[in-house]
């Protein structure tokens, strides 16, 4: 585990140096599924503004498998997070707000005009309502 | 034509001077204003075609409404914001 974090802190030093300094970059995610990670690299599936993940294009069937059995995980987080502070949509939507913020970039992520977009260096086209 | 036509003198029959005592009524002249406010609004959103419906409608309520519930939702995710944080970090590999 150490050593998986390490080495997504390495690649993470470069990216930054290579890109842009804004400190979201570092809490990109290390625990993925390589299957996931790979996915994400590809630009096969984008961070949804509901909080949620969605497939571009014809994606495999693994593909497709992936993100539904993530997006179930997602909304049993979001359920459980959410009782007793919101309802489940807001918290889900609070959580893309991130979510959005901390793709990195090359990866996919849906815009404010539910297009799916490609997150340049700069700021990400987020909903206004974002934080 | 002739609708253009009539279109034209409804201003005349809503002033006060051309109507009758009994008709005139201050409060519903007032109404009557902030119908024509709201009518003035929809035709900026471009909601032309609901000219005809603008006199009648009391139609304050709605977008206030529908404002109230933006920011309350606003506040909602500013106040979850680093919450959602956590949970992201929580749960790697989900996110």
């Amino acid at each position: 585990m150490s050593k998986i974090r390490l080495n997504s802190f390495v690649t993470l030093c470069g990216a930054l140096a290579l890109t842009f300094g804004a400190g979201s970059a570092a809490l990109a995610q290390d625990g993925r599924d390589p299957a996931y990670a790979a996915a994400r690299a590809a630009g096969q599936v984008g961070e949804q503004k509901d909080g949620y993940l969605g497939v571009i294009g014809n994606a495999s069937a693994d593909v497709r498998a992936m993100v539904r059995d993530l997006n179930n995980k997602r909304r049993a987080i979001y359920t459980e997070k959410a009782a007793g502070k919101s309802t489940i949509e807001e918290y889900a939507f609070a959580t893309a707000c991130r979510l959005i913020a901390q793709t990195q970039p090359g990866e996919k992520y849906q815009a404010t005009d539910g297009s799916w977009q490609v997150r340049s260096a700069g700021a990400p086209d987020r909903d206004p309502r974002c934080p | 034509m002739k609708a253009l036509e009539l279109t034209g003198s409804v201003p005349a029959a809503t002033s006060p001077a051309m109507m009758s005592q009994a008709q005139y009524d201050p409060q519903r002249k007032g109404l009557r204003f902030g119908g024509r406010a709201v009518c003035a609004a929809m035709l900026v959103l471009g909601f032309g075609s609901a000219l005809g419906g603008c006199v009648n409608v009391s139609a304050p309520d709605k977008p206030i409404v529908i404002e109230l519930n933006i920011n309350i939702r606003q506040e909602v995710i500013y106040r979850l914001s680093q919450d959602a944080e956590n949970t992201i970090k929580e749960n790697e590999g989900v996110f």
